[in-house]
């Protein structure tokens, strides 16, 4: 198949293996931030041709898994809700809030669904002006054109029975975070590519010269990952630092502009909590007061949540790349995809989930 | 086939017996056990499922039974939408049940059929859905001898839910069992993976996408028959991939069995627009359904003659080696991925869900 084939070329992933091998002559410890690389290299393989000197940690850009679990609570308790119909990424449904996830209202009598985009919520509302339409607006960059998409479009619409819940995170200030940590070990990082397609590189610039690390935007297939992995050694063993382009392809150093110019005319930049790390300053987006009347949180009025994390879960550790999924006493025991105490365990993007399906041990 | 063309002789015409202007729709009466049940049953379901064992409208059915071992299994089918590309919820059900017994390597002799009509359905719906059952209880070789209909209130139903059970005979010398995968025999897969799913997928509400990807319900008793005939108990195990696919099917053979799988991905059929349609939903084809095809393992000596037949055999045309089975890490499945890399192949915990991005 075109465009995917040639990135899982086995010939080509074995000279970037060799190339990798020959270039590294100490420990490096890189992190990938989006779970859809974690995946890849879990499920291809590929991390485990490296050589044993390397070593590859799970970043936070897994978009539910950051979700904070009182956004979850506030979703659970507006989707129980007579009258509303919440839509949402299938990805979501599964995550667990304090005391149940989406599919467990569903099963007690909540009309929620699964759309593949925003814009069909939209459909929706129109198509049940009777009802109230509620999409949970999550995600990092790469979801929210979309999401600022479908409020625009529920505006120009006149649409007075469609909101989003709106939960929305971003990757650059996370990465600040991760570097600013005093037990960080992460000395260089796999930017991920998509966020980057929207976003630009541009960004990435003022982090990796004032944190002295490379940072190379990278794609999501296996080839794309190994050719990251060796553009971010290659400048870790020759004392470089700067931002490196490996997803050329898709990504340009000012991203998708008039993406941009929509998110910035629907979203202002906030303050958000990420689940299992805490607040991060200047790290989500927020509906913009304009646009305030598709604001489902303050539409619904569910009273005060009060959110309890398992003191168990160790999710946010991981997110930081301070610890790996295997580390928690947890994981695959009391902590599994039928029984999560933790997102990164039912997310398609999560490193727990990644680690359990494709059975990995230490 | 399309409904424009005929019907072959012996099969139920396209006029529904029960015209429109009579009960366009299923009402809960035609489930009351009086005159419009009767009708119903006389005038569309016999009519469609004519057969000496159904004609007698008795409570049951008896039947005539050549020597062996009898196979029996059971299936309900809930399909939403009714009709896909390829197929339908009625030729489902047929072909569901008498694949489950091909497993068994069961040649199959008689199915049952119980509906539950939701209210409302309209009656054109339900003779396309029973017209299919014929026709493909008649490809399959295979009569419906007995039956029954309940209908449900407006909103209880999803249109028409169906359950078939089937007896079958397993003729000497034939024993197939998972647990009976042993370290060196091969791994044989009858065609392309997750078609099933992918065209159920295709018209889903919200997720429609152009495509041509049909589902391949198919009856495999001819397949597994002609396998059985000429290899008896050189085949050691067969399996249908269906709910939960290929990954589910091989991790139940190699947990019964205690052996380990070993599979080379590389090798699995899988057509251009399936593969593509799973990259962009984000879903892996090993999980995703199938309706017509059927994992053999067969002793090692047997593999190549299993290939061929199985590729001399229409449904089987691009049967494929995918594997072997070996002592080491039993209960698990080992996959060696196209870019070279190792990855294990595990059971699926819920539902595949689509990703965010």
């Amino acid at each position: 198949m075109r465009f995917v084939d040639e990135y899982r070329d086995e010939a080509a992933a074995r000279k970037y293996v060799e190339l990798i091998g020959r270039t590294v002559t100490r420990p490096w410890t890189l992190m990938e931030i989006c779970g859809g690389q974690t995946h890849t290299f879990i499920k291809s393989g590929v991390d485990r041709l490296l050589p044993a000197s390397l070593t590859l940690v799970h970043g936070p850009g897994c978009p539910v898994c950051v979700t904070p679990l009182e956004s979850i609570d506030r979703a659970l308790a507006i989707a129980a809700r007579p009258g509303v119909i919440f839509t949402s990424f299938g990805d979501m449904l599964r995550v667990p809030g304090s005391t149940t996830d989406l599919l467990g209202v569903k099963a007690r009598g909540g009309d929620v669904r699964m759309v593949y985009s925003p814009l069909d919520a939209v459909k929706l509302a129109q198509k049940h002006p009777e009802r109230e339409v509620v999409f949970f607006a999550v995600g990092f960059e790469t979801t929210a054109p979309a999401n600022a998409m479908a409020v625009w479009q529920a505006e120009k619409l006149g649409l007075g029975n469609f909101s989003i819940l709106c939960s929305h995170v971003l990757v650059p200030p996370a990465m600040e975070a991760i570097l600013g940590s005093p037990a960080s070990r992460v000395q260089g990082f796999l930017a991920a590519g998509h966020v980057c397609a929207v976003m630009g590189y541009r960004e990435y610039e003022p982090i990796a010269a004032r944190h002295r690390v490379p940072i190379v935007v990278t794609g999501f297939e296996p080839l794309d990952l190994l050719q990251g992995v060796y553009l971010a050694v290659r400048a870790l063993e020759e004392g470089r630092a700067g931002v490196e382009n490996q997803y050329a392809r898709v990504v340009t150093r000012e991203g998708n502009r008039p993406a941009q110019a929509l998110m910035k005319q629907v979203f202002e930049v906030c303050d958000r909590a990420w689940r299992g790390i805490g607040v991060i300053p200047a790290s989500g987006y927020a509906l913009r007061p304009a646009y305030a009347r598709f604001d489902a949180g303050k539409r619904f009025d569910v009273g005060a949540i009060t959110a309890q994390e398992s003191p168990l879960c160790i999710a946010g550790q991981i997110m930081q790349g301070l610890r790996k999924p295997h580390d928690c006493p947890a994981f695959g025991a009391l902590c599994t995809p039928e029984h999560p105490l933790g997102a990164p365990m039912v997310s398609s993007e999560g490193a727990c989930a990644a680690y359990h399906q494709y059975a990995r041990t230490p | 086939m399309s409904d424009a063309q005929l019907p072959p002789a012996g099969l139920p015409g396209l006029q529904c017996p029960i015209p429109r202007s009579e009960y366009p729709q299923v009402t809960l009466a035609h489930g009351g056990g009086g005159r419009l049940t009767h009708a119903l049953i006389e005038r569309m379901f016999l009519a469609a499922f004519r057969n000496p064992a159904l004609e007698p409208l008795h409570d049951g059915a008896v039947l005539e039974v050549p020597a062996g071992r009898l196979a029996l299994s059971t299936d309900s089918y809930v399909v939403s939408p009714l009709f896909f590309p390829g197929g339908d919820i009625g030729s489902l059900a047929v072909h569901g049940t008498v694949n489950d017994l091909a497993m068994c390597g069961a040649q199959p002799l008689a199915l049952t059929a119980g509906f539950v009509l939701e209210e409302g359905l309209p009656m054109d719906d339900l003779w396309r859905i029973v017209r299919s059952m014929a026709r493909a209880a008649k490809d399959a070789g295979v009569n419906i001898v007995t039956g029954d209909t309940k209908v449900v209130d407006r909103g209880k139903g999803d249109g028409v839910f169906i359950n078939t059970t089937g007896i079958g005979i397993v003729p000497e010398g034939v024993h197939i069992a998972p647990a009976r995968a042993r370290p060196g025999d091969r791994v044989l897969l009858s065609g392309r993976i997750a078609d099933h799913g992918v065209a159920i997928l295709s018209v889903r509400e919200g997720l429609s996408f152009e495509t041509t990807i049909e589902s391949d319900s198919a009856a495999l008793n001819g397949l597994v028959g002609a396998l059985l005939g000429a290899l008896g108990e050189r085949v050691h195990v067969l399996r249908d991939p269906t709910r939960g696919g290929m990954a589910s099917a091989v991790n139940e053979i190699a947990a019964s069995a205690k052996v380990g799988l070993r599979l080379e991905e590389r090798a699995i059929p899988l057509a251009e627009q399936v593969r593509g349609a799973c990259e962009i939903l984000g879903l892996d084809p090993l999980y995703v359904a199938n309706e017509g095809k059927c994992l053999a393992i067969v002793a090692p000596g047997a593999a190549e003659q299993a290939l061929a037949l199985l590729r001399a055999h229409p449904l089987g045309r691009e049967a494929a080696l995918i594997g072997e089975v070996v002592a080491d890490h039993p209960g698990r499945v080992m996959m060696r991925s196209r870019v070279g890399g190792t990855r294990i192949v595990d059971m699926l915990s819920g539902e595949q869900l689509p990703r965010i991005c």
